[in-house]
């Protein structure tokens, strides 16, 4: 095997990861965001299927990726406002809000994928392509892997480092955080912590809802019912993992886009085992991971619990 | 008076349930359906169609055993998203009990088989109790990754070791016919197992209504710190309700596959732990309801086909009025009944009353 052979497969390799790790990045970024307020956002998985059916439906009627972007955010903002006034402002348990959501979306976007796409629904919808950054990409490996990307991969390349500026190095990251950790204080200083939850819950839901138009506008440029896959849960995992610092979730959802890039490799190699054998690994490295990392992680002081002003 | 407004209260489900299908009527209309004919297509073959009934009946008996595996738990304060990975680990332990064991007197192999069932899904259920009390990792999560996990593990068995030759799809050998659980019902596929689930669902009931197992369980639920003080081991409970939620969700599991399946078939149960979920929501957290939730939401599914055949609307809408349903009841949830509130609010509309007639009289009076 020549050298150059060799790093052409790791390229392909490398540029698996990346492509996997995307959805599961915004849609884990969504879950900090929120989960640093104070709010469990378990219908993350909702979210990445909503904004991916938003995506498609978009692109098919408008025939145009900006149109499916536009329309799968408004989808997952429209589930971050359901997760907001239930949880939020009526202070249902968070955790069965979040599933009841993620059954609506599923059920919802099954019937009306087939309502709105119906026949069409096998056919390629419009989608972003690559765009190569000059000079960069020409970087061997490197340059291949992460600078000849479609834009929202771009965009993940932002948002790591953003939401981690947000959070820990501007005042209303400050605000996020003390939500999340001890309500009572921003209530003191005169901030509304419904109002400010409600904000992050929608945004998160909409960092999810992201994740799912890349699965449509940038990956497979169609719908499919249940398409999420679990990717929503991975993301949880992953926040639980980083301890709910977006620069250490990033990390640990690279973890789960390797273990994936990993398993179809296998997969790949090995056509006489079946598939299902690997199609675990994911899962299982995620399960292994939280068991020997996320023993004694400290979660933010307040989360799961409705803020009653006044209350104990 | 103060009792009607409490029985409106009591009912939230059921109005929260017709809501649900009120919504879910726009939702078909969307399509350029008449709801009114779906919905009767939809309940009369559910529920009033001899076949249609036994499909219902067949179909409630995973989805109430699930309910129960996500309500016992629950009143703990655990949530079981993993009834899914529990039924198919169930599935898989019996079957090979029944498959791989010698054969023997079936009045040995299926207590075997049942037994291996329940505790294939206790040990799974018990994962993430252990790892919940003594490390304390989010139960929601881990149950979650082990659902997939098993429903990956049985998709490898069934289409690799124990594959049957041939097969087109993963699928196992058939279990010999004398290791069937018996139909209760002539000629259809209504088997023991929903039988078996309100037996366990009374069981449950007693156990929290009136034993002291029960009411240690229900303090922890409330109140951990409370039952530590009176003496009760939360964490040894939380292990121990966590496997018998598995064991419960594992016979859902066992029960498909002896009773309806005969085979273990990759993929079997199409998301049967989480309408466990709704069942359980539907059902507050009684096992006394559950039964009655469970018939419901299986009457829905099985009424769904019904009415795709019937309308030929996609039944795929079932799953988003089910959506809708669980939605629906959670917000019914938020809304408590307050009796000092309402008393007040009477004793006001009452005094109210008082003074205007007073006040009518006195005008009266005053003017002729």
């Amino acid at each position: 095997m020549s050298l150059l052979g060799d790093m052409s497969a790791w390229v392909d390799f490398f540029s698996t990861v990346l492509r996997l790790s995307i959805p599961i990045v915004f849609a884990a970024l969504g879950g900090v965001l929120s989960e640093r307020a104070g709010v469990f956002n378990v219908s993350l998985e909702g979210c990445i299927l909503g904004g991916a059916f938003g995506a498609a439906t978009g692109a098919y009627l408008t025939g145009t990726p900006v149109g499916g972007l536009l329309v799968g955010l408004l989808a997952a903002a429209a589930i971050g406002c359901i997760l907001a006034g239930l949880a939020v402002s009526l202070g249902i348990n968070q955790l069965v809000t979040g599933i009841a959501i993620n059954i609506l979306v599923l059920g919802l976007t099954s019937y009306l994928a087939r309502l709105i796409l119906g026949a069409d629904a096998t056919s390629t919808l419009p989608g972003f392509s690559p765009m190569a950054i000059p000079v960069l990409s020409s970087i061997p490996v490197i340059g291949p892997v992460l600078f000849n990307q479609d834009p929202l991969a771009y965009l993940m390349y932002l948002a790591v480092p953003l939401s981690f500026w947000f959070l820990y190095r501007t005042p209303w990251g400050l605000i996020v955080r003390a939500i999340g950790d001890y309500p009572i204080a921003a209530d003191t200083v005169g901030v509304s912590v419904p109002a400010v939850r409600a904000l992050c819950v929608i945004a998160s839901c909409m960092l999810g809802g992201l994740g799912g138009c890349y699965l449509v506008l940038c990956q497979v440029f169609v719908f499919t019912e249940n398409m999420s896959a679990g990717k929503g849960w991975i993301a949880l995992a992953a926040v639980i993992l980083g301890r709910w610092n977006p620069a250490l979730v990033f990390a640990a959802c690279i973890f789960f886009a390797f273990s994936e890039a990993l398993q179809l490799r296998l997969q790949f190699n090995n056509p006489d085992v079946p598939y299902q054998l690997f199609s675990m690994v994911p899962f299982l490295a995620s399960f292994v991971a939280l068991v020997v990392f996320a023993g004694r992680v400290r979660p933010p002081g307040a989360i799961g619990i409705k803020y009653v002003r006044g209350g104990k | 008076m103060l009792r009607a407004i409490q029985y409106i209260y009591v009912l939230r489900p059921v109005w929260a349930v017709l809501a649900a299908l009120l919504v879910g009527a726009g939702l078909i209309a969307v399509a350029g359906v008449n709801p009114w004919d779906a919905y009767g297509a939809l309940f009369g073959g559910a529920f009033l169609d001899y076949y249609g009934l036994a499909s219902t009946l067949a179909k409630m008996s995973p989805i109430l055993l699930a309910g129960l595996a996500v309500i016992v738990p629950l009143r703990v304060g655990l949530l079981n998203i993993g009834a899914e990975g529990q039924i198919y680990m169930g599935g898989l332990f019996s079957s090979m009990a029944a498959l791989l064991l010698p054969e023997m007197s079936p009045y040995l192999q299926v207590p075997l088989c049942v037994l291996a069932g329940a505790v294939g899904g206790g040990f799974w259920g018990m994962i993430p109790g252990y790892l919940k009390a003594y490390r304390g990792v989010n139960e929601v999560i881990i149950t979650i990754l082990l659902n997939f996990i098993a429903i990956n593990l049985v998709s490898y068995v069934a289409g690799g070791p124990m594959m049957q030759e041939g097969a087109p799809y993963p699928y196992s050998e058939e279990i010999r016919e004398g290791l069937w659980l018996p139909y209760i019902m002539p000629q259809t596929d209504a088997h023991l197992g929903v039988l078996a689930g309100i037996v366990l669902c009374l069981a449950a009931w007693f156990v929290f209504r009136f034993t002291t197992v029960g009411f240690g369980l229900g303090m922890i639920g409330k109140n951990p710190t409370a039952a530590t003080y009176a003496g009760i081991r939360v964490r040894r409970n939380v292990v121990a309700v966590m496997f018998v939620a598995g064991a419960i969700g594992g016979l859902a599991g066992t029960f498909e596959v002896l009773g309806l399946k005969h085979r273990l078939y990759h993929l079997f149960s199409p998301g049967y732990g989480f309408d466990g979920i709704v069942v359980a929501f539907l059902a507050q957290l009684s096992p006394l309801m559950a039964p009655i939730a469970a018939f419901f939401l299986s009457g829905l599914k099985v009424g769904g086909l019904i009415m795709q055949r019937a309308v030929g609307l996609e039944s795929t809408v079932v799953e988003a009025i089910q959506g809708l349903v669980i939605i629906f009841v959670a917000v019914s949830l938020a809304f408590r009944f307050d009796r000092g509130n309402w008393r007040r609010f009477l004793e006001r509309r009452r005094l109210l009353d008082a003074g205007l007639a007073q006040g009518v009289t006195n005008n009266s009076g005053g003017t002729s």
